[in-house]
């Protein structure tokens, strides 16, 4: 087997994974993407694990870390998505706008701080 | 073509077209289980590519826990079941673009890079679970520990996150 084919398949899933992180509205759907995003590094990492065949097998062990780091992370965003919905009402990422910048005139403290 | 190269390309086929399937779907709760398509394919992946171990992990945590926690979440936010038409922005062309221009960049910089380039299955070494204990708890320990750590404060993270306001 070619290295390129699964070096491919891990970029085909990084950019479908791009696109869901872009495209959707929904938070939950969004951190599909990401997990998507993830998985597309693991394969690298696999996949050169495979070719290298180094004796300490360290695609392998960071694939299992980046592995228990995806959980950790999905545990916290979906606490935080949760929260999001107790607090909002819902839990589109468009419309959660309370840290954006806005145009109003900036205050006298900000305008001394600058 | 030999038999491993024709099951990866149909894992691939499948991956990537229920990943595809994932983002485009307009019904939440199918696109959690799409994703369970693509992770099982890509565990598949990885027992292609001699890493035993790393799939049934993956099938565990990814396909048993993460995905279970997905779901559990878009039940709890009271996802509607049926099909949705504004699940998407009305910015597809866009991040279809960039979507784009990232799998061109990639895809044309790994097979520039090692289109000559042959994996040698037959002589790969299996990352068995006894392969993998020994090389996670002798020369990968002190990641490993860091690793717990890091478990333990996004346990500690989620738990204080999703307490509510009970106590100020």
């Amino acid at each position: 087997m070619p290295l390129w084919w699964p070096l491919v398949l891990a970029s085909l899933l990084f950019a479908i994974g791009v696109y869901g992180v872009l495209v959707r509205r929904n938070a939950v759907l969004v951190l599909m993407g990401v997990e998507l995003m993830l998985n597309a590094v693991n394969i690298n990492l696999v996949a050169f694990d495979a070719y290298f065949r180094e004796v300490l097998h360290g695609g392998q062990t960071l694939a299992l870390f980046v592995i228990v780091i995806a959980a950790a992370e999905i545990g916290l965003a979906l606490a935080i998505v949760l929260r999001v919905f107790r607090t909002h009402g819902h839990i589109e990422v468009d419309a959660l706008r309370e840290l954006a910048d806005r145009d109003e005139a900036p205050t006298p403290e900000r305008q001394d701080a600058r | 073509m030999s038999i491993v190269n024709a099951i990866f390309v149909l894992l691939a086929l499948v991956a990537v077209g229920s990943a595809l399937l994932v983002v485009t779907t307009r019904n939440m709760v199918h696109a959690a289980l799409w994703l369970v398509v693509t992770l099982g394919a890509i565990a598949g992946v990885y027992l292609l590519l001699a890493a035993e171990f790393l799939a049934w992990v993956q099938v565990l945590i990814y396909v048993g826990a993460v995905v279970v926690l997905l779901l559990f979440a878009l039940m709890l936010t009271r996802a509607p079941t049926g099909p949705q038409p504004d699940l998407n922005r009305g910015r597809i062309i866009p991040a279809a673009f960039v979507a784009g221009l990232v799998a061109v960049l990639l895809v044309t910089t790994v097979v520039a890079g090692f289109s000559d380039v042959r994996l040698d299955l037959q002589q790969s070494v299996v990352g068995s679970a006894t392969l993998t204990g020994s090389t996670v708890f002798q020369t990968w320990v002190l990641p490993f520990e860091v690793l717990s750590v890091l478990l333990l404060a996004a346990l500690i993270g989620a738990i204080v996150l999703s307490r509510g306001d009970d106590r100020r």
